[in-house]
This record gives C-alpha cells, sequence and structure tokens, in this order.
C-alpha cells in the first residue's frame, strides 16, 4: 500500500458505515408495512359517536373509504382536519374512529372545527385500534367497497402528500374525486 | 533500520497489540450483556433460552397485574395476542406501566416459562411504542391473519 | 404576521449563509483579497437574522401563539413562564434553530477574534462553517420549520411541554450541549481550512487549540448537566445509563480529549499532524452522528425526539457530505511525508500518545456498541440491546489503565525523559499512594473494598503527580504564593482538569460501591433505616401546583436521634397532558446524598412503594466535572494565544505550560 492510500482507510470506514445508517433509516418502524394491507377490514361492534347506535363492520362497507384513527388529544390531528374537510367536500368518503378518546370532547371539536366524516366509530377502549395495528394517531386506512384494507398511512395527510401518492392510491380503490378546483 | 522507521514500527505495533485486546475485551464484554428481544410467542413456542439475559415485550394484558401484600413484587403478563408471557419484578414500576399499553421487561427466563424481571420499560407516550414491540404486535397479527384467513 | 418574520428572516439567513460559503471560498482559491474580505461581514450578517428568527420563535412561545404548531405541541398557558422560554428547544424544531442559532455565533466569534490569522485562512475557515451552516438551515426549513402554522383551526391551548423537561437544569442543558457539540466545528474548519491551504504547521494547531478548549468545556458542563438532570428527575437515581442519546453527547467528548492533547503535541513540538486533523474530522463527524442519531429514530431510547425517517435521510445525506468530502480531501491533501522530528520513548509525546490511542479506543468502543443494535438488525439477525454492563466493562478498564501514565504527564519532559528522574519524583509519592490507598477502605462501614482502594490509588497517583509538578515549578520563587501566581492560567487549566478527572472516578467508584438503595412498601407512620438515617413517613397530602395536582410523601429523617432534614417527594399528574411525573426529593450534601423517590400506591392504608437512598460522595462526580470544564476555559486566558501575527511555534514553549 502506497503512503497516500493509506489515507483513505477512513473513508472506506465510513462509507461502510454510511451504508448501514442509511439501512437502519429504512428498519424504521414508522415505516413498516401494515400487516392488515390486502387483509379484510377487522370485523366490529362499536356505537357511533353521534347517535350511539352500533356501527359494524357491514353497515360502513359498500365504497371506497379513508378510515381515519383521531383524537381529540392528538395535535396531530387537528393539524390534519382542516385537509381531511377538504377532501370530504371533494367528495372523498372518510370514516373516523374515534380512539381512546372522550366523546364529549370528540364531538365538541367536531362542533367547532367541522365534521369531515360519514361516521365516527367510538373505539375508546382501543380494540379496533389494536385489531387494526395502530400505533398512534393519526392514521389513515384506504378501504375498498368490498371492505379489504388497500393501504395504510401513518401520520398527518396534506395537500401535497395527497397530490403526490394518496390520491392515485384512492383511485385505484375506485374512489372518485371532484376537481380540485371546484372547492374553495 | 533507520531510527525513525524502528520507532515507527514499533508505534504500530503497540497501536496493533492495544487495539486487539480492546477488541477481545469488547467481545468478552459483548457477549456477556447483550440482550435478544422475543416475542411472547416465540417464548411461548419454547424458542427463548432459559437462564439467560433476553428482554420480552408487548402489551400488559388487562387485570392482569397482581401485588404482593407485603412486598413490592408485581406479577403481569405480556401479550403479543398469540401468546402471554407471565413476568415477575420485584421494585417499583417506570410511571408510565400500565395495563393495556405496551412494555418491554428485560430478565431471565425460569424453568417454568416465568420471566423474572430486573428492568421493566414501559411506552414513552401515546404516540409512542417501543419498536420491537410494534414490531411483535405486527408479526403476530400478520400470523393470526393467515390462520384464519 | 410576527412568525412570518421569523420564517424570512431564516431565510436571508440562508442566502447570506450560501454566499458565505461560496464568496470566501472561491477568493481564497483565487487569491481575490476582496471576495475573501467579504467573509467577516457575511458571517456576522448570518448572526443577526439567525437571532432575529431566533428571537421571533421565543416571542411565539412567551406569547402563548398556539397558531403555531411547535407551540401548540409543546407550550401551555399555563406553564410557567421559564419552561415556556425552554420550550422553545425543547422540541425537535426549536432546538434545531438553536443549533443553528449556537453554529452562527461561532462563525461570528471566529470572524471577530481573530484579526491575526492570515486572510486566506480566516476565509476558509468561515467558509466551511458557513457551508455548515447552510446545511443545518436547509434542514430546519426544508423538513422541520418551526415556523409552521395550524391556519384555520388554532387550537385554544397548547399541548404542554414534556413534564420531564419542566425543570431548571433543562433550561440550560441543550444550550450547553449545542455550544460543545458545534463548537467542534471550529476545530474542524480550521482543519479543512489547513488541509485546502496545505499548510498544517504549529500555527495552524495554535489557532485550533483555544477553540476547541472552549468546545470542550461546554460539552463537559452539558453532559455534567444532563447526568445531574437524569439523577434527580428520572426518579430512579441513576445518573448514567449509556442510553443511545447519551453516547451521542459523550462520543465527541471523548474524542475531543484526544484531540486537546494531540493538538498540544502538534503545537509544541510539530509531530502527529496527519492524524491530528484527521482527529478533528473525527470529533466533529461523531458530533453530526450524535445529531443524526438522535433525531432520526434509527435507534431506541428513552429521550430521542420522535422518529422520522425524512428527517434522518436529509442529515444522513448532509453527514455523508461533510464527512466523506472532508475525510476525501483528508486522504488526497494529508501530509504523507514523516516528520523528521523524533522523541525518545520516555517522553511527553509518548504518554500524550497513550492518552491518543486509549480515548480513540474508547470512543470507538461506545460507537461499536451504540451502533451494535442498529448493525444486527440491518443484518437481519434480531432486535438486541447493548446494556450497561457492556460499556462498563469495556470503559473501565481503558480509563484504569489510562491514570497510570496521565499521573506522570505533568512533569514529564519534551523530546526524551528518563524513567530514573520519574522514579526519583515519584517513588517516594507513590509509596505513600499505595499504603493511603489500602489503608482508607478499611474505615467503610462493610470493611476492604477492592474497588474502591483501586480509584483512591489512582486519583492519589493523578494529585500527587500534579502536586510533585507544581512544587517543582514553584521551587526557585521567592514564595510559595509568588509561584503559583506566576503559572500560566494554560498550566492551570490542565492542573484543574486533571484533578476534576480524580474527584470525578472517586465520586463514581465510591457512589457505585458504597450506595444503599432499598424500595419498600411504606405506610404513614412507618419507620425505616437506611445507611443509619431513620426515614419516618409522616403523612401523605394532596398538593396543587401551577400546572399539575401531586400526591406528596412527607418524611422526616434522623440521625442518632437528631432531626437531619425533612423530605417531600410528590407524584405529579400535569394537567395538560395527563402525564405521570415522579418528582425526587434530595438532601444533597459533599458527602453524602439522601435520596428519596415515590413509587405507586400499593394496597390499602395510603401504602406507597418508596425508594430511599443513601448516595455517598454523589457529588463529586459533577464537581469533578465543572473542574474540567473550568480547566477547559481557564487555558483560554493564555496570552500566548493573544499574541498577534503567530509565527511558528518556538519548541520548548513557556515554562509551565500545559501538556
Amino acid at each position: 500500500m502506497g503512503p497516500r492510500l493509506k489515507l483513505f482507510a477512513p473513508l472506506l470506514i465510513f462509507i461502510a458505515l454510511a451504508v448501514f445508517l442509511a439501512r437502519g433509516l429504512q428498519l424504521d418502524p414508522q415505516e413498516l408495512p401494515s400487516a392488515l394491507i390486502d387483509q379484510p377490514l377487522p370485523a366490529f361492534t362499536l356505537p357511533d359517536l353521534h347517535s350511539g347506535e352500533m356501527l359494524t363492520r357491514e353497515s360502513v362497507l359498500g365504497q371506497p373509504a379513508l378510515f381515519n384513527v383521531w383524537a381529540t388529544w392528538c395535535i396531530s390531528c387537528r393539524v390534519e382536519h382542516p385537509y381531511l374537510q377538504t377532501l370530504a367536500e371533494q367528495g372523498v368518503a372518510i370514516y373516523g374512529i374515534n380512539y381512546k378518546d372522550d366523546d364529549d370532547a370528540a364531538i365538541e371539536w367536531l362542533d367547532t372545527l367541522g365534521d369531515p366524516y360519514i361516521a365516527n366509530i367510538v373505539d375508546g377502549q382501543g380494540r379496533l385500534g389494536v385489531d387494526l395495528g395502530v400505533y398512534g394517531a393519526p392514521e389513515t386506512y384506504f378501504v375498498d367497497a368490498q371492505g379489504v384494507v388497500r393501504y395504510r398511512h401513518v401520520g398527518v395527510i396534506d395537500e401535497r402528500l395527497w397530490r403526490t401518492r394518496l390520491a392515485a392510491i384512492y383511485a385505484e380503490l375506485g374512489g372518485t374525486v371532484a376537481p380540485a378546483g371546484d372547492t374553495p | 533500520m533507520h531510527p525513525v522507521r524502528r520507532q515507527r514500527l514499533l508505534l504500530v505495533l503497540f497501536v496493533v497489540l492495544f487495539s486487539s485486546a480492546a477488541i477481545g475485551l469488547m467481545v468478552y464484554a459483548l457477549s456477556g450483556n447483550i440482550n435478544l428481544f422475543y416475542p411472547p410467542a416465540e417464548v411461548a413456542a419454547g424458542k427463548a433460552p432459559v437462564g439467560q439475559q433476553i428482554r420480552v415485550g408487548g402489551m400488559v394484558v388487562e387485570g392482569s397485574v397482581q401485588r404482593s401484600d407485603n412486598s413490592l413484587e408485581v406479577r403481569f403478563e405480556v401479550t403479543d395476542y398469540q401468546a402471554s408471557v407471565p413476568i415477575v419484578y420485584t421494585g417499583i414500576l417506570p410511571d408510565l406501566f400500565d395495563e393495556g399499553q405496551g412494555a418491554v421487561a428485560a430478565g431471565v427466563l425460569n424453568d417454568s416459562g416465568v420471566l423474572q424481571a430486573s428492568e421493566v420499560l414501559a411506552k414513552h407516550d401515546e404516540n409512542y411504542m417501543p419498536p420491537e414491540v410494534a414490531e411483535a404486535l405486527e408479526a403476530s397479527q400478520r400470523l393470526q391473519e393467515q390462520q384464519d384467513g | 404576521m410576527i412568525p412570518e418574520f421569523g420564517h424570512f428572516a431564516l431565510i436571508i439567513a440562508l442566502c447570506l449563509g450560501v454566499l458565505l460559503s461560496v464568496i470566501p471560498m472561491w477568493g481564497a482559491w483565487r487569491n481575490n483579497e476582496k471576495a475573501m474580505a467579504l467573509a467577516p461581514g457575511l458571517a456576522m450578517g448570518v448572526l443577526v437574522f439567525v437571532a432575529i428568527s431566533f428571537a421571533v420563535l421565543t416571542v411565539a412561545f412567551l406569547q402563548d401563539d398556539f397558531s403555531v404548531k411547535v407551540v401548540a405541541s409543546n407550550s401551555n398557558s399555563l406553564l410557567p413562564s421559564m419552561y415556556k422560554f425552554s420550550a422553545v428547544w425543547g422540541n425537535h424544531e426549536g432546538s434545531l434553530l438553536l443549533w443553528v442559532l449556537i453554529l452562527a455565533g461561532w462563525t461570528a466569534a471566529v470572524a471577530l477574534f481573530s484579526s491575526q490569522l492570515p486572510l486566506t485562512m480566516l476565509a476558509r475557515v468561515l467558509s466551511v462553517m458557513g457551508f455548515i451552516g447552510v446545511g443545518f438551515m436547509s434542514f430546519s426549513l426544508f423538513t422541520s420549520n418551526p415556523f409552521e402554522r395550524l391556519l384555520p383551526g388554532t387550537p385554544a391551548d397548547g399541548n404542554d411541554l414534556n413534564p420531564l423537561l419542566q425543570d431548571p437544569g433543562l433550561i440550560i442543558h441543550p444550550p450547553l450541549l449545542y455550544m460543545g457539540y458545534v463548537g467542534f466545528s471550529v476545530a474542524f474548519a480550521f482543519a479543512i481550512a489547513a488541509l485546502l491551504g496545505g499548510r498544517l504547521d504549529a500555527g495552524w494547531a495554535r489557532w485550533s487549540r483555544p477553540w476547541t478548549n472552549v468546545a470542550w468545556a461546554f460539552l463537559t458542563f452539558g453532559i455534567m448537566l444532563g447526568s445531574w438532570w437524569a439523577y434527580y428527575e428520572l426518579g430512579w437515581g441513576g445518573w448514567w445509563f449509556w442510553d443511545p442519546v447519551e453516547n451521542a453527547s459523550f462520543m465527541p467528548w471523548l474524542a475531543g480529549v484526544a484531540l486537546l492533547h494531540s493538538l498540544a503535541v502538534t503545537e509544541k513540538r510539530g509531530l502527529f499532524k496527519s492524524w491530528t486533523v484527521l482527529l478533528a474530522i473525527f470529533t466533529f463527524s461523531l458530533s453530526l452522528l450524535g445529531t443524526f442519531l438522535v433525531r432520526s429514530g434509527v435507534l431506541t431510547s428513552v429521550h430521542a425526539f420522535a422518529a422520522d425517517p425524512e428527517r434522518g435521510l436529509y442529515i444522513l445525506v448532509f453527514l455523508a457530505i461533510v464527512v466523506g468530502g472532508s475525510l476525501t480531501l483528508y486522504a488526497l491533501r494529508a501530509p504523507t511525508v514523516s516528520s523528521r522530528v523524533t522523541f525518545g520513548w520516555v517522553s511527553r509525546e509518548s504518554l500524550l500518545l497513550v492518552n491518543n490511542v486509549v480515548f480513540s479506543v474508547a470512543t470507538l468502543t461506545v460507537l461499536f456498541g451504540t451502533l451494535f443494535p442498529l448493525f444486527m438488525d440491518a443484518l437481519g439477525q434480531g432486535k438486541y440491546s447493548v446494556g450497561p454492563p457492556y460499556f462498563n466493562a469495556v470503559f473501565l478498564p481503558l480509563m484504569a489503565l489510562l491514570v497510570p501514565f496521565m499521573g506522570v504527564g505533568p512533569l514529564s519532559r519534551w523530546k526524551s525523559d528518563t524513567g530514573s528522574r520519574w522514579l526519583r519524583d515519584l517513588a517516594l509519592p507513590a509509596v505513600a499512594v499505595v499504603v493511603c490507598s489500602l489503608t482508607l477502605p478499611l474505615l467503610g462501614a462493610d470493611g476492604f473494598n477492592l474497588w474502591v482502594a483501586l480509584a483512591l490509588l489512582l486519583a492519589g497517583w493523578l494529585a500527587v503527580g500534579l502536586l510533585r509538578d507544581l512544587r517543582d515549578k514553584t521551587r526557585n520563587a521567592p514564595s510559595l504564593a509568588r509561584g503559583l501566581a506566576r503559572l500560566a492560567p494554560s498550566y492551570w487549566g490542565m492542573v484543574m482538569a486533571h484533578l476534576g478527572f480524580a474527584m470525578t472516578i472517586i465520586g463514581v467508584v465510591a457512589t457505585s460501591q458504597y450506595s444503599v438503595e432499598r424500595d419498600l412498601k411504606m405506610v404513614p407512620g412507618q419507620v425505616e433505616t437506611v445507611a443509619g438515617y431513620t426515614f419516618r413517613f409522616d403523612d401523605l397530602a394532596a398538593v396543587r401546583g401551577p400546572n399539575y395536582v401531586a400526591d406528596e410523601a412527607r418524611l422526616s429523617v434522623t440521625q442518632d436521634g437528631e432531626h437531619v432534614v425533612n423530605l417531600a417527594p410528590q407524584k405529579r399528574r400535569y394537567l395538560a397532558s395527563g402525564s405521570i411525573m415522579t418528582e425526587a426529593a434530595i438532601d444533597p450534601g459533599l458527602w453524602r446524598d439522601l435520596y428519596v423517590a415515590m413509587g405507586e400506591p400499593v394496597g390499602e392504608q395510603g401504602a406507597w412503594a418508596i425508594r430511599l437512598h443513601y448516595k455517598p460522595m454523589v457529588r463529586w462526580m459533577w464537581l469533578g466535572a465543572i473542574f474540567m470544564g473550568l480547566g477547559g476555559l481557564v487555558t483560554v486566558a493564555d496570552k500566548r494565544y493573544r499574541r498577534r501575527r503567530a509565527a511558528v511555534a518556538a519548541p520548548g514553549g513557556i515554562d509551565g505550560s500545559p501538556a
């Protein structure tokens, strides 16, 4: 080895380390695909937030829809909320799963901030959340008309994400969206 | 040999010897002090070693936490919804430990399949779950669905 | 509108940063004096606009502007104002802005205090720092904008600051830590500038030294505060966990120790040049790696920021550019010609070499232990964790190995020394130290303790080496006081830092060996005795703080029938987040701490699980760290750093100059 070549040793070691670090990033738990992908939405019997009537898996199926896990204690949900409103106005079907929350607080939230949801499933104990494999709120599941989970998004949905990635997935489910220009 | 070269040679020799000693020490220390994570399903299936430091994690089963009357011994079970593992721990549990929440216990598994924990870690906040627990839960879910479907 | 001002200020700072990283560098290459002369002005400009941006965010926190997302997520109207202030950096976005602010501050400081530097060198140094600034400012703007708004839908109140961070220690811990982390960028920039200019001379080492010392001192204070905070705030009396986030700050510290000493050799004797440059790169790379580990979520840790792969990827790419680039430059430009200067085996150079090898190896073992889980996971070998026993088993022998050499260090001579001189000077003190360290532990309650004896031996050895050297240095003075007063500040800095190290050794070992820790179930009225102190659980009360409610246990402590102190640990429930927090009650002392914390309610009749700890000499550890840090700061007062127009170093140095 020439004297100059030896000096490259630190660089090579660093490159090897960087490869591991890059691999480590991909191993991030948040990036794991959901176990539920291409599996049917789990069965449940849980009350509706407003009416208190029991909702079941069958009562919410029939059209491609988004199942959005949210709670009033979750600040990121507040960030996401206005955009869900926009989506609802564009005709996207969204069901809410009110996760480990206080019913009164949740109703007040929807009254003040608006209600983008077709219906809200009250999951006070987090049972449905466990069946879905929820890590935390917000999370959104893309379910087709047959009730099969096609995609899961962890974290906030915003306009950029929707446009670049999620809209295409929603379209694949068979969902239709009014042209963006129609809404203010 | 030129004195400068001889000095360099000795220097390199010293560094190499010292580093190998350090590496030897590291390997020795590592062999006794790392612990692998096992999901409850694998523990129940007998895949986890007995009498060796391991970590087991999952959700704390609702209603499983039992305290002793006269000491700080506490028993509880963690589950990945496939199997549960009983855990015995003596001491003060972390603030965030609760039934129905994620927890990881480090300790030694005894012959009867009970984990004698020396440390219990709880989930940090509502948005956080120890990554191992999250993965174990996912894996078990996948299995369950394969069986159901 | 005010938050947008902050956003614009940061954008302007970024633009100035881009100019700073390009124009002076181009000027240095083309030898264009006008371009190079722009560097200090641009550096000041970056500082001004980053400071405006930071001030705006601070105002948003103090005024409870919950339309700003980070404020809504990390503050609350009930939060006491000093915590509203520290909440600015109690989150990822804000702490990153603090990082940027401190970097801008260091850059401006270099611009201000380096009028004696050749213009080319200064231009290059500031450019390199400007480039690092650009990396972090764009990281902040593009992935973690602290000024993001929640409009419409401003929440009525915020989510509250994590209760763990609601603590006076945590107000200054992050700024000090970042001062250290970021401060190493100066040494890094000097190394890169020297490589670019092809001038790795004693002058370069002399310019780098004070900056490195100060950065290292701040890092020492930061780590010390973090350890102290963990001790009283986490509620179970531990002070060091070898947690990935702690290791992230500890690795640059260890590498920094090696760098400090290696710079000394390069300055005084012109040796180890390539190695010193590599260490400077290595130290700052570890700072960046620490930032990556803490903010990317690749490792599990109790106090990492929320995981975000996008941010992680950004830092990794930046890390690859900075470290990969500088190591490539190193490989291409580092001098390969071995120096003509030689040194004997028995000499100060050799001893400093031992220091460098030990600290480099220690850094690597910590690095390896920290990244081991990541390696195994990446290789599909399962989820491992590496516990404190690994780090202790590797780290402690290394330090024990270091101390025998460290004791001789101060009185050793450059170039060549003789073993017989060392023996003559140190034989008698050595015997005294051995006798003391063998007899003193016998006085302990549980009889002779080998580890304590060893710690006393090592610490005593360090102390006698220093004392012996102080005596030698003051022998020719008319009086001891005048002799001491004549010694250079850099020498005093070394003495303080080394003595601090000895104190830390004693503190760590005494508290690990002699601590008595009992976790008990106690009912009001119950009495327990721990290490000669009688703890009586008087009663249980419910109290209310500004933003929490708490159960408070009241205990009175007596020793031999005499009242010592009343302790009132709390179990708090913070109102906004509902988090439960343990607030320990501590009676501190130089010789022992009494530590009481509440566990959880157990059974009926108001019984609680209670921790009663007796911790001897635990303060010595932090006092030692304070001494080390002060030592690092004192060296900067040395007048040779204020000399104008530094020429080639005169080997031999001023009498009483440090290692």
